[in-house]
Protein backbone atom coordinates (compact mmCIF):
# COMPACT_ATOMS: atom_id res chain seq x y z
CA UNK A 1 0.00 0.00 0.00
CA UNK A 2 1.26 3.40 -0.55
CA UNK A 3 1.81 6.63 1.11
CA UNK A 4 -0.36 9.34 0.12
CA UNK A 5 -1.92 12.95 0.81
CA UNK A 6 -4.45 15.07 0.34
CA UNK A 7 -4.67 18.77 0.95
CA UNK A 8 -7.95 20.72 1.70
CA UNK A 9 -7.33 24.34 2.61
CA UNK A 10 -8.01 24.49 6.53
CA UNK A 11 -9.77 28.10 5.61
CA UNK A 12 -13.71 28.46 5.86
CA UNK A 13 -14.83 27.19 2.58
CA UNK A 14 -17.71 28.53 0.90
CA UNK A 15 -19.84 27.29 -1.70
CA UNK A 16 -19.28 28.78 -4.76
CA UNK A 17 -15.54 29.44 -3.35
CA UNK A 18 -12.80 27.98 -6.45
CA UNK A 19 -10.56 26.00 -3.78
CA UNK A 20 -7.12 24.92 -4.92
CA UNK A 21 -6.54 20.71 -3.84
CA UNK A 22 -3.50 19.43 -4.20
CA UNK A 23 -2.31 15.44 -3.22
CA UNK A 24 1.28 13.95 -3.64
CA UNK A 25 1.64 10.12 -3.11
CA UNK A 26 5.09 7.99 -2.86
CA UNK A 27 5.66 6.01 -5.94
CA UNK A 28 8.95 5.43 -7.88
CA UNK A 29 7.61 6.57 -11.57
CA UNK A 30 10.30 4.26 -12.63
CA UNK A 31 10.92 5.55 -16.36
CA UNK A 32 11.68 1.64 -17.96
CA UNK A 33 14.19 3.30 -19.77
CA UNK A 34 16.75 3.39 -17.41
CA UNK A 35 19.83 0.06 -16.38
CA UNK A 36 20.78 -1.40 -13.61
CA UNK A 37 24.89 -0.83 -13.18
CA UNK A 38 25.40 -4.17 -14.77
CA UNK A 39 23.49 -3.56 -18.17
CA UNK A 40 19.92 -5.19 -17.02
CA UNK A 41 16.87 -3.50 -17.62
CA UNK A 42 14.87 -1.88 -14.82
CA UNK A 43 10.73 -2.37 -15.92
CA UNK A 44 8.68 0.57 -16.45
CA UNK A 45 6.59 1.03 -12.91
CA UNK A 46 4.86 4.10 -13.38
CA UNK A 47 0.96 5.70 -12.73
CA UNK A 48 -0.75 5.67 -15.60
CA UNK A 49 -4.02 8.04 -14.65
CA UNK A 50 -5.37 9.73 -11.76
CA UNK A 51 -8.60 11.02 -11.23
CA UNK A 52 -10.54 13.12 -8.50
CA UNK A 53 -14.37 12.66 -7.56
CA UNK A 54 -15.68 15.42 -5.45
CA UNK A 55 -19.64 15.41 -5.01
CA UNK A 56 -20.28 12.22 -7.08
CA UNK A 57 -18.45 14.31 -10.09
CA UNK A 58 -15.43 13.00 -11.72
CA UNK A 59 -13.25 16.94 -11.37
CA UNK A 60 -9.99 16.49 -12.38
CA UNK A 61 -8.17 13.21 -14.18
CA UNK A 62 -5.08 13.04 -16.44
CA UNK A 63 -2.89 10.48 -17.40
CA UNK A 64 0.69 10.06 -16.77
CA UNK A 65 3.49 9.30 -18.62
CA UNK A 66 7.53 8.05 -18.02
CA UNK A 67 10.15 11.18 -17.02
CA UNK A 68 7.17 12.48 -14.45
CA UNK A 69 8.79 12.91 -10.94
CA UNK A 70 9.00 10.46 -8.20
CA UNK A 71 6.33 11.30 -5.79
CA UNK A 72 4.29 12.66 -8.19
CA UNK A 73 2.67 15.92 -6.92
CA UNK A 74 -0.77 17.58 -8.15
CA UNK A 75 -2.68 21.29 -7.64
CA UNK A 76 -5.69 22.19 -9.32
CA UNK A 77 -8.50 24.28 -8.20
CA UNK A 78 -12.31 23.58 -8.36
CA UNK A 79 -15.64 24.93 -6.92
CA UNK A 80 -16.63 24.21 -3.27
CA UNK A 81 -20.59 22.39 -3.85
CA UNK A 82 -21.41 20.97 -0.76
CA UNK A 83 -19.59 19.38 1.94
CA UNK A 84 -18.55 15.74 1.08
CA UNK A 85 -15.54 13.73 0.24
CA UNK A 86 -13.07 14.27 -2.04
CA UNK A 87 -11.04 10.97 -3.14
CA UNK A 88 -8.04 11.05 -5.70
CA UNK A 89 -8.08 7.61 -7.64
CA UNK A 90 -4.51 6.61 -8.91
CA UNK A 91 -3.73 3.53 -11.10
CA UNK A 92 -0.51 2.28 -12.64
CA UNK A 93 1.57 -0.03 -13.63
CA UNK A 94 1.33 -3.81 -12.21
CA UNK A 95 -2.07 -3.58 -10.84
CA UNK A 96 -1.28 -0.54 -8.83
CA UNK A 97 -4.11 1.29 -7.34
CA UNK A 98 -4.55 3.80 -4.52
CA UNK A 99 -7.79 5.46 -3.15
CA UNK A 100 -6.70 8.76 -0.63
CA UNK A 101 -10.08 10.63 0.62
CA UNK A 102 -10.48 13.68 2.59
CA UNK A 103 -13.36 15.19 3.52
CA UNK A 104 -13.86 19.20 2.29
CA UNK A 105 -16.22 21.06 4.42
CA UNK A 106 -18.42 23.53 2.57
CA UNK A 107 -21.09 26.11 5.17
CA UNK A 108 -23.35 27.65 3.38
CA UNK B 1 31.19 16.15 -21.25
CA UNK B 2 31.73 19.21 -20.36
CA UNK B 3 30.74 18.65 -16.56
CA UNK B 4 33.11 16.15 -16.53
CA UNK B 5 35.92 18.51 -18.28
CA UNK B 6 35.33 21.01 -15.39
CA UNK B 7 35.76 18.37 -12.70
CA UNK B 8 38.99 17.98 -14.37
CA UNK B 9 40.05 21.69 -14.61
CA UNK B 10 38.81 22.18 -10.96
CA UNK B 11 41.06 19.36 -10.35
CA UNK B 12 44.20 20.71 -11.76
CA UNK B 13 43.32 24.05 -9.49
CA UNK B 14 43.31 22.21 -6.85
CA UNK B 15 46.20 20.12 -7.14
CA UNK B 16 48.37 23.33 -6.28
CA UNK B 17 46.23 24.28 -3.12
CA UNK B 18 47.84 23.36 0.09
CA UNK B 19 46.86 19.62 1.42
CA UNK B 20 45.26 21.03 4.41
CA UNK B 21 42.54 23.04 3.81
CA UNK B 22 41.37 25.69 6.18
CA UNK B 23 38.40 25.27 8.25
CA UNK B 24 35.46 27.18 7.50
CA UNK B 25 35.15 29.98 9.97
CA UNK B 26 31.47 30.34 12.04
CA UNK B 27 30.45 33.11 10.61
CA UNK B 28 30.58 32.06 6.64
CA UNK B 29 29.04 28.69 7.59
CA UNK B 30 25.79 28.06 5.17
CA UNK B 31 23.59 25.02 5.20
CA UNK B 32 22.52 23.27 2.05
CA UNK B 33 18.98 24.93 2.66
CA UNK B 34 20.82 28.13 2.67
CA UNK B 35 22.51 27.75 -0.57
CA UNK B 36 19.58 26.32 -2.80
CA UNK B 37 17.62 28.09 -5.06
CA UNK B 38 14.23 29.36 -3.94
CA UNK B 39 12.34 27.15 -5.10
CA UNK B 40 14.23 23.97 -3.95
CA UNK B 41 13.79 25.87 -0.12
CA UNK B 42 9.96 26.37 -0.96
CA UNK B 43 9.37 22.59 -1.44
CA UNK B 44 11.11 21.70 1.90
CA UNK B 45 9.29 24.37 3.99
CA UNK B 46 5.61 22.71 3.06
CA UNK B 47 5.75 19.95 4.54
CA UNK B 48 3.16 18.84 1.72
CA UNK B 49 5.37 18.92 -0.89
CA UNK B 50 8.07 18.03 0.95
CA UNK B 51 7.97 14.44 -0.37
CA UNK B 52 10.69 13.23 2.19
CA UNK B 53 7.33 14.01 4.41
CA UNK B 54 5.74 10.84 2.63
CA UNK B 55 8.97 9.00 4.09
CA UNK B 56 8.02 10.22 7.72
CA UNK B 57 4.11 9.04 7.48
CA UNK B 58 5.36 5.55 6.69
CA UNK B 59 7.88 5.48 9.74
CA UNK B 60 5.05 6.96 12.12
CA UNK B 61 3.00 3.62 10.57
CA UNK B 62 6.25 1.58 11.50
CA UNK B 63 6.19 3.04 15.00
CA UNK B 64 3.53 1.47 16.47
CA UNK B 65 3.10 -1.76 14.27
CA UNK B 66 4.72 -4.85 15.84
CA UNK B 67 6.88 -6.45 13.29
CA UNK B 68 5.51 -9.73 13.43
CA UNK B 69 2.82 -11.49 16.12
CA UNK B 70 3.67 -11.32 19.86
CA UNK B 71 6.85 -8.97 18.80
CA UNK B 72 7.05 -5.47 20.87
CA UNK B 73 7.02 -2.60 18.55
CA UNK B 74 9.00 1.01 18.70
CA UNK B 75 6.38 2.60 20.75
CA UNK B 76 5.79 -0.59 23.07
CA UNK B 77 9.37 0.49 24.48
CA UNK B 78 9.70 4.39 23.23
CA UNK B 79 6.74 5.71 23.68
CA UNK B 80 5.40 8.81 22.04
CA UNK B 81 8.00 9.24 19.13
CA UNK B 82 8.08 13.08 19.75
CA UNK B 83 9.06 12.62 23.52
CA UNK B 84 11.39 9.96 23.69
CA UNK B 85 13.32 10.74 20.30
CA UNK B 86 13.43 14.97 20.64
CA UNK B 87 17.14 15.75 19.71
CA UNK B 88 18.38 11.92 19.36
CA UNK B 89 19.47 12.58 15.89
CA UNK B 90 21.21 15.91 16.64
CA UNK B 91 23.75 13.72 18.95
CA UNK B 92 24.42 10.69 16.44
CA UNK B 93 27.04 8.96 16.06
CA UNK B 94 26.91 8.08 19.57
CA UNK B 95 29.07 5.58 21.24
CA UNK B 96 27.80 2.16 21.67
CA UNK B 97 29.61 0.41 25.01
CA UNK B 98 28.57 -3.34 23.64
CA UNK B 99 30.28 -3.24 20.23
CA UNK B 100 33.02 -0.85 21.64
CA UNK B 101 32.33 1.17 19.03
CA UNK B 102 30.87 4.20 17.55
CA UNK B 103 27.44 3.97 15.74
CA UNK B 104 24.78 6.12 13.82
CA UNK B 105 21.51 6.23 13.87
CA UNK B 106 20.70 3.74 11.59
CA UNK B 107 22.86 1.85 13.34
CA UNK B 108 21.13 1.65 16.19
CA UNK B 109 17.64 1.35 15.06
CA UNK B 110 19.17 -2.15 13.43
CA UNK B 111 20.07 -2.73 16.73
CA UNK B 112 16.91 -1.82 18.06
CA UNK B 113 15.23 -4.67 15.79
CA UNK B 114 17.63 -7.47 15.93
CA UNK B 115 18.56 -7.33 19.72
CA UNK B 116 15.37 -5.62 21.55
CA UNK B 117 12.33 -6.45 18.69
CA UNK B 118 14.33 -10.24 18.15
CA UNK B 119 13.42 -9.49 13.86
CA UNK B 120 16.04 -9.35 11.28
CA UNK B 121 17.25 -5.63 10.52
CA UNK B 122 16.37 -3.86 7.67
CA UNK B 123 19.20 -3.06 5.21
CA UNK B 124 20.63 0.36 4.96
CA UNK B 125 19.01 2.13 2.29
CA UNK B 126 15.44 0.53 2.25
CA UNK B 127 12.33 2.57 2.21
CA UNK B 128 11.67 1.31 5.53
CA UNK B 129 15.18 2.03 7.58
CA UNK B 130 15.09 5.48 5.72
CA UNK B 131 11.17 5.43 7.12
CA UNK B 132 12.37 5.33 10.63
CA UNK B 133 15.55 7.58 9.94
CA UNK B 134 13.38 9.85 8.68
CA UNK B 135 10.56 9.72 11.78
CA UNK B 136 13.61 10.17 14.15
CA UNK B 137 15.05 12.71 12.75
CA UNK B 138 12.40 15.21 12.69
CA UNK B 139 11.97 15.20 16.26
CA UNK B 140 15.26 16.81 16.20
CA UNK B 141 13.96 20.04 13.81
CA UNK B 142 15.17 23.08 14.66
CA UNK B 143 17.69 21.97 17.31
CA UNK B 144 21.65 22.47 17.12
CA UNK B 145 23.64 19.95 15.89
CA UNK B 146 25.47 18.58 19.38
CA UNK B 147 28.27 16.80 18.73
CA UNK B 148 28.53 14.32 21.62
CA UNK B 149 31.92 15.84 24.21
CA UNK B 150 32.15 11.75 24.86
CA UNK B 151 36.00 11.07 25.12
CA UNK B 152 35.56 7.79 23.60
CA UNK B 153 34.78 9.33 20.14
CA UNK B 154 37.55 11.33 20.24
CA UNK B 155 40.32 9.16 18.34
CA UNK B 156 37.30 7.91 15.56
CA UNK B 157 36.65 11.41 15.22
CA UNK B 158 40.40 12.12 14.69
CA UNK B 159 40.14 9.15 12.21
CA UNK B 160 37.03 10.58 10.43
CA UNK B 161 39.02 14.61 10.41
CA UNK B 162 42.12 12.75 8.51
CA UNK B 163 39.67 10.94 6.30
CA UNK B 164 38.04 14.75 5.23
CA UNK B 165 41.43 16.14 4.68
CA UNK B 166 42.52 12.92 2.71
CA UNK B 167 42.88 12.72 -1.19
CA UNK B 168 40.81 10.33 -2.80
CA UNK B 169 40.26 8.65 -6.11
CA UNK B 170 41.57 9.47 -10.09
CA UNK B 171 40.77 13.36 -9.68
CA UNK B 172 42.41 12.70 -6.06
CA UNK B 173 40.78 15.50 -4.50
CA UNK B 174 39.86 15.38 -0.73
CA UNK B 175 36.19 16.36 0.85
CA UNK B 176 38.32 19.61 2.48
CA UNK B 177 38.76 20.56 -1.24
CA UNK B 178 35.67 21.09 -2.10
CA UNK B 179 33.65 21.58 0.66
CA UNK B 180 35.82 23.98 2.53
CA UNK B 181 38.11 25.54 -0.18
CA UNK B 182 36.02 26.08 -2.97
CA UNK B 183 32.75 26.07 -1.37
CA UNK B 184 30.10 28.44 -3.50
CA UNK B 185 31.66 28.06 -7.19
CA UNK B 186 30.31 25.28 -9.57
CA UNK B 187 31.13 21.91 -10.24
CA UNK B 188 29.38 21.33 -13.54
CA UNK B 189 25.75 22.91 -12.94
CA UNK B 190 25.78 22.32 -9.41
CA UNK B 191 26.92 24.80 -6.33
CA UNK B 192 29.40 23.20 -4.20
CA UNK B 193 27.95 23.19 -1.08
CA UNK B 194 29.66 23.60 2.33
CA UNK B 195 28.84 20.12 2.95
CA UNK B 196 26.93 20.25 6.58
CA UNK B 197 25.22 17.02 7.43
CA UNK B 198 21.88 18.98 9.01
CA UNK B 199 19.22 17.42 6.94
CA UNK B 200 19.41 13.81 6.67
CA UNK B 201 17.83 11.83 5.39
CA UNK B 202 16.87 13.56 3.14
CA UNK B 203 15.02 13.54 -0.92
CA UNK B 204 17.11 14.55 -3.16
CA UNK B 205 15.77 15.02 -7.06
CA UNK B 206 18.63 14.20 -8.56
CA UNK B 207 18.15 10.53 -6.64
CA UNK B 208 14.10 10.76 -7.21
CA UNK B 209 14.16 9.27 -4.19
CA UNK B 210 14.64 9.39 -0.05
CA UNK B 211 18.42 8.38 0.94
CA UNK B 212 20.84 8.54 3.80
CA UNK B 213 24.25 10.86 4.28
CA UNK B 214 26.03 7.42 3.97
CA UNK B 215 24.89 7.41 0.31
CA UNK B 216 25.49 11.37 0.13
CA UNK B 217 28.90 10.36 0.76
CA UNK B 218 29.52 7.52 -1.44
CA UNK B 219 28.36 9.69 -4.56
CA UNK B 220 30.98 12.49 -3.20
CA UNK B 221 33.48 9.10 -3.30
CA UNK B 222 32.40 8.05 -6.40
CA UNK B 223 32.58 11.46 -7.74
CA UNK B 224 36.31 11.80 -7.78
CA UNK B 225 36.39 8.33 -8.96
CA UNK B 226 37.34 6.46 -5.50
CA UNK B 227 35.94 2.98 -4.58
CA UNK B 228 33.38 4.51 -2.37
CA UNK B 229 33.31 3.09 1.83
CA UNK B 230 30.55 0.50 1.99
CA UNK B 231 27.15 1.07 3.76
CA UNK B 232 27.64 0.74 7.32
CA UNK B 233 31.30 1.05 7.26
CA UNK B 234 33.51 2.16 10.06
CA UNK B 235 34.73 4.94 7.91
CA UNK B 236 31.44 6.47 6.73
CA UNK B 237 30.26 6.64 10.57
CA UNK B 238 34.09 8.19 11.32
CA UNK B 239 33.40 10.98 8.48
CA UNK B 240 30.17 11.64 9.94
CA UNK B 241 31.36 12.09 13.35
CA UNK B 242 33.56 14.81 11.88
CA UNK B 243 31.00 16.15 10.01
CA UNK B 244 28.60 16.82 13.07
CA UNK B 245 31.27 18.22 14.69
CA UNK B 246 32.25 20.52 11.76
CA UNK B 247 29.04 21.66 11.73
CA UNK B 248 28.01 22.03 15.58
CA UNK B 249 25.15 24.56 16.48
CA UNK B 250 24.02 24.92 12.82
CA UNK B 251 20.10 23.70 13.01
CA UNK B 252 18.94 20.51 12.10
CA UNK B 253 16.61 20.41 9.24
CA UNK B 254 15.73 17.10 8.26
CA UNK B 255 13.86 15.52 6.59
CA UNK B 256 15.57 17.95 3.72
CA UNK B 257 15.11 18.44 -0.19
CA UNK B 258 18.28 18.77 -1.76
CA UNK B 259 18.91 19.19 -5.55
C1 LIG C 1 34.74 17.33 -6.38
C2 LIG C 1 34.17 18.04 -5.26
C3 LIG C 1 33.68 17.23 -4.07
C4 LIG C 1 34.38 16.38 -3.27
C5 LIG C 1 35.83 15.97 -3.40
C6 LIG C 1 33.48 15.95 -2.24
N1 LIG C 1 32.25 16.52 -2.41
FE1 LIG C 1 30.72 16.44 -1.14
N2 LIG C 1 29.54 17.47 -2.44
C7 LIG C 1 29.98 17.99 -3.64
C8 LIG C 1 28.85 18.59 -4.34
C9 LIG C 1 28.89 19.29 -5.68
C10 LIG C 1 27.72 18.38 -3.52
C11 LIG C 1 26.27 18.80 -3.78
C12 LIG C 1 25.66 18.03 -4.89
C13 LIG C 1 24.26 18.46 -5.22
O1 LIG C 1 23.60 19.06 -4.41
O2 LIG C 1 23.84 18.15 -6.33
C14 LIG C 1 28.20 17.69 -2.32
C15 LIG C 1 27.41 17.36 -1.23
C16 LIG C 1 27.91 16.92 -0.01
C17 LIG C 1 27.15 16.83 1.22
C18 LIG C 1 25.68 17.20 1.38
C19 LIG C 1 25.46 18.59 1.89
C20 LIG C 1 24.00 18.93 2.10
O3 LIG C 1 23.70 20.11 2.24
O4 LIG C 1 23.15 18.05 2.14
C21 LIG C 1 28.00 16.35 2.18
C22 LIG C 1 27.65 16.11 3.63
C23 LIG C 1 29.28 16.13 1.55
N3 LIG C 1 29.18 16.49 0.22
C24 LIG C 1 30.40 15.61 2.18
C25 LIG C 1 31.55 15.22 1.51
C26 LIG C 1 32.61 14.44 2.10
C27 LIG C 1 32.65 13.96 3.53
C28 LIG C 1 33.55 14.26 1.14
C29 LIG C 1 34.84 13.45 1.22
C30 LIG C 1 34.66 12.03 1.42
C31 LIG C 1 33.10 14.97 -0.04
N4 LIG C 1 31.88 15.51 0.21
C32 LIG C 1 33.82 15.10 -1.21
C33 LIG C 1 31.27 18.02 -4.08
C34 LIG C 1 32.32 17.29 -3.54
C1 LIG D 1 12.26 -4.02 23.69
C2 LIG D 1 12.41 -2.57 23.80
C3 LIG D 1 12.79 -1.80 22.55
C4 LIG D 1 12.18 -1.83 21.32
C5 LIG D 1 11.04 -2.71 20.86
C6 LIG D 1 12.84 -0.84 20.52
N1 LIG D 1 13.83 -0.23 21.24
FE1 LIG D 1 14.99 1.33 20.63
N2 LIG D 1 15.99 1.27 22.40
C7 LIG D 1 15.73 0.42 23.44
C8 LIG D 1 16.70 0.64 24.51
C9 LIG D 1 16.78 -0.11 25.83
C10 LIG D 1 17.57 1.66 24.03
C11 LIG D 1 18.79 2.26 24.73
C12 LIG D 1 20.03 1.60 24.21
C13 LIG D 1 21.29 2.22 24.75
O1 LIG D 1 21.28 3.40 25.10
O2 LIG D 1 22.28 1.52 24.77
C14 LIG D 1 17.07 2.03 22.72
C15 LIG D 1 17.65 3.03 21.96
C16 LIG D 1 17.11 3.51 20.75
C17 LIG D 1 17.57 4.67 20.05
C18 LIG D 1 18.68 5.62 20.50
C19 LIG D 1 18.15 6.55 21.54
C20 LIG D 1 19.20 7.43 22.17
O3 LIG D 1 18.81 8.26 23.00
O4 LIG D 1 20.37 7.33 21.83
C21 LIG D 1 16.82 4.80 18.92
C22 LIG D 1 16.92 5.88 17.86
C23 LIG D 1 15.88 3.69 18.93
N3 LIG D 1 16.07 2.95 20.04
C24 LIG D 1 14.95 3.47 17.94
C25 LIG D 1 14.08 2.37 17.93
C26 LIG D 1 13.20 2.07 16.83
C27 LIG D 1 13.06 2.89 15.55
C28 LIG D 1 12.53 0.94 17.17
C29 LIG D 1 11.53 0.17 16.33
C30 LIG D 1 12.04 -0.34 15.08
C31 LIG D 1 12.99 0.54 18.50
N4 LIG D 1 13.94 1.43 18.92
C32 LIG D 1 12.52 -0.54 19.20
C33 LIG D 1 14.68 -0.46 23.53
C34 LIG D 1 13.83 -0.78 22.48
Amino acid sequence: MATANVLIPRSVIRKGDIVTLKAIIAHPMETGFRRTETGGEIPRNIIRHVSCHYDGVEVFSCDFHPSISANPFLAFTTIATKTGPVSFIWTGDNGFRHVETAIMNVTD
Amino acid sequence: MRPLVSIVMLGLAMAVLPLHAQDIPAHDRLSGFEMMGADVQAMQRDDFSNPAMLSVREGEQLWSRAPAQGKKSCQGCHHDVATSMTGVAARYPAFDAGSNRPIDLAGRIQQCQTERQGVQAAPRESALLLALQALVALQSRGMPIAATADPRLAAARERGQALFNQRFGQLNLSCAQCHNQNWGKSLGGTRIPQGHPTGYPIFRMEWQAVGSLQRRLRNCLTGVRAEPFAPGSPELIEIELYLMQRSAGMAMDAPAVRP
